[in-house]
């Protein structure tokens, strides 16, 4: 059986702890790369993380991309959505198709 | 023939010439996956950025009501509300094989029998916009679950086609072609050899006649 957790910054995601999600709050780049490894290698099939702490640990979240589980999902923060989320969807269109047919310069 | 050196013998051209029917088959058969793979993938990318816009949306709108609760509420008091949780949410992990991709298939289900049993305090001490923002975080769960999955699977399959791709292609344009140039090149070699057999053979009976019979001192 697996669980659910969200990481990044308190004050974003304290909210979802109420839901019975895990929230694992990290705030330096070591930390975060540590919870992340922490919580991928144990019994997490989800790891909501914000696109803040996502950034920090790029290379990290790119080792688990060819994994089934977990799924490491970006969501935006509290202090605002970066792209990055979106981004990440426009590059598995550019991996398949070769270019983003798709989605090409509609960005809100 | 890409610079490499192969012997001219019936043996190998035989088995160059298995090893094209079986890159023709393998070709036709990755091309049809590829093809397959793509329009599955297209489907399922669009759902996800539909999806992701819904959950972003969901979760920007979230955070104001959070925001908005905290400022109504001591920061004390809204951690102590916060503190315990009522609800656990365990998640069921299966698997689905599409195109020999395997995808994640996720399944959740709640600790208590009423999803709706989210709030972990009683309502005396807390704002109601807690409530509120506790409430919509709960609605936007089963969209953020259901991209997960989304996400993890397009991730997964743009991996696969990317790799068949390039079989496809390694097969279409280098295995294939050079495959052909090799039993072009036997096939050629093998024919030559069997001419200057003939001739050989010719002369030599020619030579052997004149010895025999002395025809051209007859003339």
């Amino acid at each position: 059986m697996y669980k659910i957790a969200v990481m990044g910054d308190y004050d974003s995601i304290y909210g979802f702890a109420t839901l019975g999600l895990a929230v694992c709050p990290v705030r330096t780049r070591e930390e975060a790369r540590e919870k992340l490894y922490e919580l991928a290698e144990g019994e997490y099939g989800i790891i909501y993380i914000t696109e803040a702490a996502a950034a920090q640990v790029g290379p990290e979240i790119e080792a688990y991309r060819d994994r089934t589980v977990p799924a490491i999902i970006q969501i935006p923060g509290v202090s605002g959505n970066t792209g990055a989320g979106v981004e990440g969807v426009r590059r598995t269109v550019e991996q398949a198709v070769g270019s983003d047919i798709l989605f090409g310069g509609v960005s809100e | 023939m890409a610079g490499k050196h192969v012997n001219p013998t019936r043996m190998e051209l035989t088995r160059l010439k298995k090893k094209r029917v079986t890159a023709i088959r393998g070709h036709k058969l990755l091309k049809d996956k590829r093809d397959e793979l793509m329009r599955q993938y297209l489907d399922l990318v669009r759902e996800n950025m539909t999806l992701r816009k819904r959950v972003e949306a969901g979760i920007r709108s979230a955070d104001r009501n959070f925001v908005i609760a905290k400022a109504g509420m001591s920061e004390a008091a809204l951690n102590t509300a916060l503190m315990a949780p009522k609800q656990e949410v365990e998640l069921e992990v299966g698997q689905k094989n599409v195109m020999s991709v395997d995808i994640p298939i996720f399944g959740y289900s709640t600790r208590t029998a009423d999803e709706n049993d989210i709030y972990s305090y009683g309502f005396a001490f807390t704002s109601s916009d807690l409530d509120g923002a506790v409430k919509s975080l709960a609605d936007i769960l089963p969209d953020m679950i259901r991209l997960a999955e989304c996400e993890k699977a397009c991730q997964l399959m743009a991996a696969e086609i990317e790799k068949t791709r390039r079989r496809v292609n390694a097969l279409e344009h280098v295995i294939i072609p050079e495959t052909e140039e090799n039993i072009k090149y036997i096939t050629m070699k093998l024919d030559e050899n069997e001419r200057s057999t003939q001739i050989r053979l010719m002369k030599v009976k020619d030579m052997m006649l004149e010895e025999a019979h002395h025809y051209s001192e007859k003339q």
